[in-house]
């Protein structure tokens, strides 16, 4: 069996397949359904109701979502210019750590916010940096290098939460002081949970998608992430684009981690993430890189994660189904990309 | 040479058809091939001959037709059985361990390395050596050996495993005139002992002097198929693209001033790649500097140089007297040096991109951006004008560049180049590496005829080829690179093909190096 390029796909490849890779997906989660006892259309449709059934459940969709949209966005970012950051959960936690330091207190309103804002992006950015240094001067695969960063940097979450950082008031469990109301991102609706760092995330989608295709960086960082050695031919500087890539990926990473401390959580936890950051990959690698579709990708994620944990209080089926769809759906898609591209023949 | 037409018919191919998606690489193509004779497969880049020997020999399944060698039919798929029915390739990138001995390699692969006899095994190749004019030592590690004599390992290889059909593809691409005419001596001491040649080319000259016939594809089907005796070139390019051929010849002019000057610049070798060894060059304007050699001779050293891609280790490079200083493909650019690059899959261009982008590459931020934000609608025009002005076949700028033929991504490169400059008043300087290879005969009329065209307007242009045809039609002022080394330049027309061949090789260089 080999593969063979098809030049000019048909709409039906197109959409079809993707559509096609969709409906495998559930028929994988009706299947585990099974297995796990329960009836697999009622879970489907506990899962849909679950995340999308009130409006309650839209927005907490949609807060789930947020995180998402900003590391979905570091990676789509970097992985266009074929700059391997897998590290978006280790700046997503410099983005809160930030948030946390100058949100206690050190500032007050108005300067806080934008503030804070600013100084986590370029804490996110300067913890890619780093790696992405290590890369063009040394060549240092940048995989290994920002995945540890992660660990490293959880364990030093870790230290703050039980040192530095711990709350007095905290009763003994590892969480930040919490952030003074000024340092709080407010609501969009007020009664609402969803707040303002869903919208940020959403102008960030339009800002990465603006800076893709209509500024010369976003040109060199799509023909250094085809091609390097052509890029390099034609006067491009490979290694500045990358090091900027690497900035700009950090940074909207580092917003995931702030947004959820500021608009959420109030305080910092070494619980902040259930791995937003590796989610983000995902939510990228679904969205094609592209960062309008990021936002559909991400809400869709978050879609599946809260319909599940609803789903699993109704139906009784372990959360863990969310995480197989995940995978299962990240695969077929994967799979359907593949296969609107090239064709499979025998022989 | 040949047995006659009587001879008994060795291998046949049966109306062949095999298509990939839209294209029918082969359509149809009958092939027959007699014991003693040698049968050229003439035709252009993409006129099919190698998926047609892809599929004699098993590396590819037709959609129809059949093989047949010694009147049994090949199974199809099956490169095993090709090679016990006596069908041998050599194909035109070796497939040797540098790191083993020549008596090694054409053991490799027909018995265990490990069991020790070798004795009959060295026998065997000893005479088969002899027979055919293959001179190499079998105890010399292959890594060792010059390009020619790999590829007498190669045809050894073939012969010593019983090999009765030879497909040779593209076999004198890598070899200097010389080597060439004792490849072909070795042919005909092959057809002499009863074996049958296929050999691919598209070098007229070559199919002239060595087959008895030939088979001329074009577009995947057979459009002729002649003796050489009744035929000539003219007639036999005329069959392979389908009209009159007329290639230009660029006429003599008078040299201007120094544009360019390398003076005495070394690089280090890279693996087998030699740098470069004390290069000076001058490129002056209105002139065409020819650049000849075996290609893995520094070229490629030399076309970085130039390019703005590598510094030199040792020496100078000056442009109109002064030494250069931040010396990178931009500033090369900026400094009026155009580049078509060897590569233009790879290095030229963007594949996923589109004819636009692709034609931005070089100057979007200094003509077709303000602050960073990319002028969109001006790099489309000046797509455009790209397209209407040097005839790039294409649905339109938006078209990705992968979709275009060889032809017509280089009219883009070229448009590209010729574009660039100081002040867009053209560049100054061109490098042209490899400009037409892999093009069709009507792009590389029109390529050479650009190059012409940019040398009368006062452009100093550098053309480096692999095709003496091509250098010696073009250039002005011929260099030969031979390990690194290069050659005094020759005037037009002072300097025959053996001549610069024997520079080629390396034999004229010793004196030089006493000094």
């Amino acid at each position: 069996m080999r593969l063979e390029a098809i030049a000019n796909p048909s709409a039906v490849r197109r959409l079809g397949l993707p559509a096609l890779a969709l409906v495998l997906t559930m028929g994988v989660a009706m299947a585990l359904a099974l297995v796990a006892g329960a009836n697999p259309l009622a879970v489907l449709g506990q899962i849909a109701t679950g995340a999308l059934g009130s409006k309650l459940a839209i927005l907490e969709t949609l807060n789930r979502a947020t995180p998402l949209i900003f590391t979905g966005l570091a990676v789509a970012v970097a992985f266009r210019a074929k700059l391997w950051n897998i590290g978006a959960e280790a700046q997503l936690y410099a983005g809160a750590i930030v948030a946390v330091v100058l949100g206690t207190g050190a500032l007050g309103s108005p300067l806080v916010l934008p503030v804070s804002a600013a100084v986590a992006m370029l804490a996110g950015a300067l913890l890619l940096l780093g790696p992405v240094l290590l890369k063009t001067r040394l060549g240092v695969d940048e995989v290994v290098t920002t995945l540890l960063l992660n660990f490293i940097m959880l364990l030093f979450v870790s230290y703050l939460l039980e040192g530095p950082m711990k709350d007095p008031g905290g009763m003994g469990w590892p969480k930040s002081t919490p952030l003074i109301p000024e340092a709080r991102l407010p609501r969009i609706v007020e009664g609402l949970r969803l707040h303002w760092g869903f919208a940020l995330a959403i102008l960030a989608a339009v800002v990465v998608w603006v800076i893709q295709t209509r500024t010369t960086l976003g040109f060199e960082i799509r023909a250094v992430g085809q091609n390097p050695e052509a890029a390099r031919f034609a006067g491009m500087p490979v290694n500045a684009v990358l090091v900027k890539t690497a900035l700009l990926s950090g940074g909207l990473a580092a917003l995931a981690g702030w947004s959820e401390v500021a608009g959420l959580k109030g305080h910092l936890s070494s619980d902040l993430s259930p791995g937003f950051g590796y989610t983000g990959i995902i939510v990228a690698m679904l969205a094609l890189l592209h960062p309008l579709g990021v936002i559909l990708t991400a809400i869709f994620v978050a879609g599946i994660f809260v319909g599940s944990d609803a789903m699993s209080r109704a139906a009784g089926v372990p959360t863990y189904i969310a995480d197989m769809l995940m995978a299962t759906a990240l695969l077929f898609m994967v799979l359907a990309i593949l296969l609107t591209r090239v064709r499979v023949v025998r022989g | 040479m040949s047995e006659g037409k009587g001879a008994e018919v060795v291998l046949r191919l049966d109306r062949i058809t095999k298509r990939f998606g839209a294209l029918t690489a082969n359509d149809a193509v009958s092939l027959t091939l007699r014991r003693g004779e040698v049968v050229a497969l003439l035709g252009e880049n993409g006129a099919g001959k190698t998926t047609l020997m892809n599929i004699l020999f098993g590396h590819y399944v037709a959609d129809e037709g059949s093989v047949e060698a010694f009147g049994q039919p090949l199974p199809p798929g099956n490169p095993r059985a090709a090679l016990q029915a006596g069908v041998g390739m050599v194909h035109q990138h070796f497939t040797l361990a540098g790191n083993l001995t020549v008596l090694e390699n054409i053991r490799l692969g027909t018995e265990g390395l490990w069991s020790r006899g070798h004795g009959g095994a060295r026998a065997k190749v000893e005479r088969l050596s002899r027979d055919f004019g293959l001179a190499v030592h079998p105890d010399a590690k292959v890594g060792r050996l010059s390009v020619g004599e790999r590829q007498r390992v190669e045809i050894l290889k073939a012969l010593y495993r019983d090999a009765r059909i030879l497909i040779l593809d593209e076999p004198t691409a890598v070899l200097t005139p010389q080597e060439s005419e004792a490849l072909f001596a070795t042919l005909r001491k092959a057809t002499a002992l009863g074996l049958s040649v296929i050999f691919i080319s598209h070098k007229l000259h070559e199919v002239m002097a060595i087959a008895d016939r030939c088979v001329v594809l074009r577009h995947g089907r057979v459009v002729g198929e002649v003796d050489t005796h009744a035929t000539d070139k003219g007639a036999l390019a005329a069959l392979m693209v389908g009209g009159e051929l007329s290639l230009p010849r660029a006429e003599a002019r008078a040299p201007g001033a120094v544009l360019m000057k390398l003076d005495s610049v070394s690089t280090p070798d890279r693996g087998a790649a030699p740098g470069l060894k004390k290069v000076t060059l001058d490129l002056r304007a209105g002139q065409i500097t020819g650049l000849a050699g075996v290609s893995g001779n520094g070229q490629a050293a030399l076309a970085e140089i130039i390019g703005g891609l590598a510094l030199p280790a040792e020496g100078t490079i000056l442009l109109k007297n002064a030494p250069v200083t931040g010396w990178s493909p931009g500033e090369a650019l900026a400094r009026g040096v155009a580049r078509i690059p060897e590569d233009r899959h790879h290095q030229g261009s963007i594949a996923d991109f589109d004819l636009t982008e692709n034609a931005v590459l070089e100057a979007y931020r200094s003509r077709f951006s303000r602050r960073g934000w990319m002028n969109w609608r001006a790099a489309r025009e000046f797509a455009e004008t790209i397209i209407a002005g040097y005839d790039v076949r294409c649905p339109g700028p938006e078209t990705r560049i992968r979709l275009l033929s060889g032809g017509n991504m280089q009219k883009l490169i070229l448009g590209r180049a010729m574009a660039g400059g100081p002040e867009t008043g053209g560049p100054e300087i061109i490098l042209a590496n490899q400009p037409v290879r892999g093009l069709d005969v009507g792009a590389i009329a029109y390529v050479q005829s650009q190059l012409i065209a940019a040398r009368d307007r006062g452009s100093s242009v550098l053309l480096i080829s692999e095709d003496l045809d091509e250098i010696m039609g073009l250039s002005d002022v011929i260099h030969v690179m031979s390990q690194g080394r290069l050659s005094p330049g020759f005037a037009r027309g002072t300097m025959t093909a053996a001549e610069l061949g024997l520079w080629m090789a390396g034999q004229k260089f010793g004196d030089r190096d006493a000094a």
